[in-house]
């Protein structure tokens, strides 16, 4: 039996310790947020945050966790109440398939917890690690800077919906 | 467990239960074809052929069902794949219905439940579906004005359709749910059914959040890889090293031993396992590949050398189109020589279903782009009618073409096959997806033009080497699982098809005025590297050459590029978008810093598709080999845009996928292995070299007909990045992709 403290709860998981921690979200606490892309830490669709850091649950055994704070998108809002990053991608309609967003979510809420005036070329560089394949990544730049600018308290007025504009 | 458990609601409610709903009883076509020609809104003509899907499904019940509490359902045989689907077909059916698109429920392909409309390819979905759920949904409107005008006991004319009532004199008012009866939608399309003029529009043309986003950013269920029926069992597949393996020996004793392993499924060559928990399946996959011999045997072409392998295996030769004469003279002739290397449609997420055999019915949630053909497929292999296998489609990650997504539907129908009663989910692992999807076939292409005093052209051939494009579903030989069964459903043979559609030969014949003209497609029916549909077909590999090499045209007749495209074009709409891009880019002569060159191309996507032109800045570092595209401007006509922001962010995506295609991307093997099983032998764009800015100008045309837009970047991002690439350097790059070591080899360095 494994306690994970996962989005603010604890949970008792009944798994081998050594299962990747991103099988024991999706299948024993069935949250859908992050996504099996490679399993090889290369693709980012599987990253979380734990203690605060960007990682790739494929590749991080679910015992090496415990006792750590993981949060996943589902702890960043929900879909009545969407917590800034999700709003950002929301008013930035910053998706296509959308497989890849939630990861991508995960590692811009970490730099920006860490670095909440990280700059526009901070952002590309976080995201390195993390594949896009719809070719959805100017959106998803600008998506992490708004939501950037919404934890800041920035209002709405600079703010332009892509429907609208057309740039990229 | 029940299947209905697990059914979408629509079916909860029982369809061809309620009183005062109407029946839907539609017939199923025999086979939807991919698409043709666009059929246009609007447009007169002497025998009236049914506007898009209507053509194979006429019956107005199959696509739109209103209830006794005037709750309004759509019916799709599309699906949605990441381009917007589900929000702009709601906005046009919301259009006509005169109610809000997000008060509409859309029911997507589901082979028990929506017309049968083929594939979702070939950038077609708002052409075919969307034209046919225009026109349905403007003749329904007028059926309940109708049916008001008898019980309003008004003319027609002093009647109108406003959210979800038809309204009249005095305060007059009749629901929709009060109007409808059963079988009063059980009507034929006509063809003549009038639309709302667009100065009318409220929902088309109009920005609108799409639906399926919020959902997918905070953690709904949103994927077929998402699923969690009650019951529901992991299974992995176990596949050969290569293609043709034959097993030999397989001591599965010790991987049955495992912890919850429920069942080692063995059929021939294919192999799976079934288990409790996800991590315990893909344990006992390991395990079993361990113990799993194989027989294997080379076959495969060399990858160093694919335009010998392409020469000699040609089979048959395809006249694509022949004008004037064979050779005319001019004052001088050029030529060249274009390659491209096989490359993968690798989606982000490998590809999954979810299949349970119930009462002697297969039910099979897939993200296949093709519910019907897929089911055809899998009851041959499974033995059974088509009546016993049901696909449901249910969103995978994005797929652009035929990926694994058939073959994953394929497997667990198979593995389900051997657990009855319980959903089984199978989960492809990167390696599987990134080995055995169908490839994007390797090309070589030939041009050649004459130009005359002037520069201009007067003759042009152009040959093209090739093996289909097209190898879906088909029979159970074009799966996977048929083909490693016992059974060993063979391939289906590929046959040399020209059709306005295209296939490899899309885009061949170039849109430029050219009075003598040869193009030919050289088949190859040979496919030693399983290869299929990758977004846009061969119109990348075509465009990327005929735009390469106007280039060369426009720098011999010493021309501008912009300028040499205008004066051999006719089409307004065509002129219209490369100025658009070239204006909006700011297009000149000016030179530019040393290592920077500026590119542009133009086609109109399968010729009858949505014309793209785009213009862009590059950056050549010499010493690295490394291409940094800057800036990009892309200018779009694909007529009455329905959902500009879609329009935007597929155009966004394709010029930034073909971009990754064209700089990066070739599947690599020996002679018997393919050689790319993950994202480091098989690297793709990063967020370090993406653009600064990317710019879409959508050039809207309401009221004309909706034109295929999904895949019209993916050709002219490739031309435009090597006329960038040659405008830096004074060299040329023939070969896609390019690598950083043919930057080198080109700069001699
Ligand atoms: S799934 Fe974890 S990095 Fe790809
Ligand atoms: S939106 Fe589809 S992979 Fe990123």
């Amino acid at each position: 039996m494994l306690k994970l403290n996962v989005n603010g709860t604890s949970h008792d998981v009944d798994v081998d310790p050594a299962t990747p921690l991103l099988y024991v979200l999706r299948n024993d606490l069935k949250l859908n947020g992050a996504k099996f892309g490679c399993g090889l830490g290369q693709c980012g669709a599987c990253t979380v945050m734990v203690d605060g850091k960007a990682v790739f649950s494929c590749l991080t055994p679910a015992m090496l966790v415990e006792g750590r704070e993981i949060k996943t998108v589902e702890g960043l809002g929900t879909i009545d109440a969407p917590g800034p990053m999700q709003k950002a991608f929301i008013e930035q309609q910053a998706a296509q398939c959308g497989y890849c967003i939630a990861g991508m979510m995960m590692r811009a809420q970490a730099l920006l917890e860490a670095k909440p005036d990280a700059a526009d070329a901070d952002i590309r560089q976080a995201l390195e690690p993390n594949l896009c394949r719809c070719g959805t990544h100017m959106r998803i730049l600008r998506a992490v800077a708004r939501a950037r600018d919404l934890m800041q308290g920035k209002s709405a007025d600079n703010m332009a919906p892509a429907a609208a504009t057309g740039r990229g | 467990m029940n299947a209905s458990n697990l059914l979408p609601d629509v079916t909860r409610r029982g369809f061809l239960a309620g009183a005062g709903a109407l029946v839907v009883c539609f017939a199923i076509p025999a086979e939807a074809q991919e698409g043709e020609v666009p059929s246009a809104p609007g447009a007169q003509t002497a025998k009236p052929k049914l506007p898009g899907s209507l053509a194979d499904t006429p019956s107005l019940d199959a696509w739109i069902r209103i209830d006794a509490d005037g709750s309004i359902t759509v019916f799709t045989g599309k699906a949605e794949l990441g381009q917007g689907t589900k929000t702009s077909l709601r906005q046009i059916a919301a259009e006509e219905l005169e109610v809000e698109p997000a008060s509409i429920r859309l029911i997507t392909a589901d082979t028990a439940l929506t017309p049968n409309e083929g594939y979702t390819a070939g950038s077609q979905t708002i052409q075919n579906s969307g034209t046919a759920i225009r026109y349905a949904s403007a003749q329904v409107r007028q059926i309940l004005v109708a049916k008001a005008s008898e019980k309003l006991g008004a003319p027609v004319e002093a009647l109108k359709a406003e959210a979800g009532a038809i309204l009249g004199p005095n305060g007059a008012k009749a629901s929709y749910g009060e109007l409808v009866s059963a079988d009063v939608l059980h009507v034929d399309a006509a063809a003549d059914t009038k639309l709302k003029p667009p100065t009318a529009y409220r929902a088309i043309g109009k920005p609108f959040a799409r639906v399926d986003i919020p959902a997918k950013v905070t953690g709904g269920e949103a994927y077929v890889q998402d699923m969690r029926p009650p019951g529901m069992v992991h299974a992995r597949v176990v596949r050969p090293p290569s293609y043709g393996a034959k097993l030999t020996d397989f001591a599965d004793a010790s991987v049955k031993a495992m912890p919850g392993v429920i069942a080692v499924v063995r059929d021939g060559d294919f192999l799976a396992v079934i288990a409790e928990q996800e991590f315990q399946a893909v344990r006992a996959m390991r395990a079993m590949a361990g113990v799993a011999k194989w027989q294997e045997q080379p076959g495969l072409p060399d990858q160093y050398d694919l335009p010998a392998f392409l020469e000699k295996s040609v089979s048959e030769i395809g006249t694509v189109t022949s004008v004037g004469a064979d050779s005319v003279p001019g004052a001088r002739t050029l030529k060249a020589q274009f390659t491209r290397a096989y490359q993968m449609h690798a989606s982000i997420g490998p590809s999954s279903a979810v299949a349970m055999l119930d009462n002697g019915l297969t039910t099979v949630w897939t993200h296949t782009q093709g519910v019907y053909p897929d089911r055809k497929a899998i009851a041959q292999m499974l033995g059974v009618p088509e009546e016993k296998v049901r696909c449901i489609h249910t969103e995978g990650s994005g797929c652009y073409g035929h990926n694994g997504a058939d073959d994953a539907a394929a497997d667990a129908a198979l593995i389900a096959q051997k657990v009855a009663g319980k959903p089984v989910r199978v989960q492809w692992m990167r390696d599987q997806e990134h080995l055995w999807e169908p490839y994007g076939p390797a090309m070589l292409t030939r041009a050649s033009a004459t130009l005359d005093q002037n520069g201009n052209i007067v003759s042009w051939h152009y040959d093209l080497w090739s093996n289909s494009h097209g190898t879906r579903p088909g029979s159970a030989g074009s799966l996977i699982a048929g083909r490693l069964m016992a059974r060993h459903f063979p391939p289906d043979p590929a046959k040399l098809q020209i059709s306005p559609l295209g296939n490899g030969d899309r885009n061949a014949i170039p849109l430029y005025d050219v009075p003598n003209l040869r193009v030919n497609w050289h088949f190859i029916a040979d496919m030693p590297v399983r290869v299929s549909s990758l977004r846009g077909l061969g119109a990348y590999s075509n465009v990327f050459s005929i735009e390469s090499f106007m280039d060369e045209l426009a720098l011999a007749a010493n021309a501008d590029p912009v300028e040499y495209r205008l004066r051999h074009l006719k089409d307004p709409r065509a002129k219209k978008v490369i100025e658009v891009a070239a204006q909006k880019f700011g297009w000149s002569k000016d030179a530019l810093p040393e290592g920077r060159g500026r590119g542009f191309a133009f086609a109109k996507y399968k010729n009858h598709a949505a014309y793209l032109a785009i213009a862009l800045q590059a950056d050549v570092d010499s010493d690295s080999g490394t291409i940094m595209v800057s800036r990009v401007v892309a200018a779009v006509d694909c007529g009455e845009a329905v959902a500009p922001d879609s329009i935007v962010n597929q155009t966004e995506g394709g010029i930034l996928q073909s971009m990754s295609w064209t700089l990066y991307e070739a599947v690599h093997f020996d002679s018997t292995r393919i050689s790319s099983p993950d994202w480091s032998t098989y690297p793709i764009l990063r967020f370090s070299t993406v653009p600064d800015s990317i710019e879409v100008q959508v050039v809207d045309n309401p009221g004309t007909p909706y034109l295929g837009v999904a895949e019209a970047a993916q050709g002219p991002t490739a031309g435009a990045i090597a006329n960038a690439f040659r405008s830096a350097t004074g060299k040329r790059i023939y070969d896609l992709p390019y690598t950083r070591e043919r930057v080198k080899d080109a700069l001699g360095v």
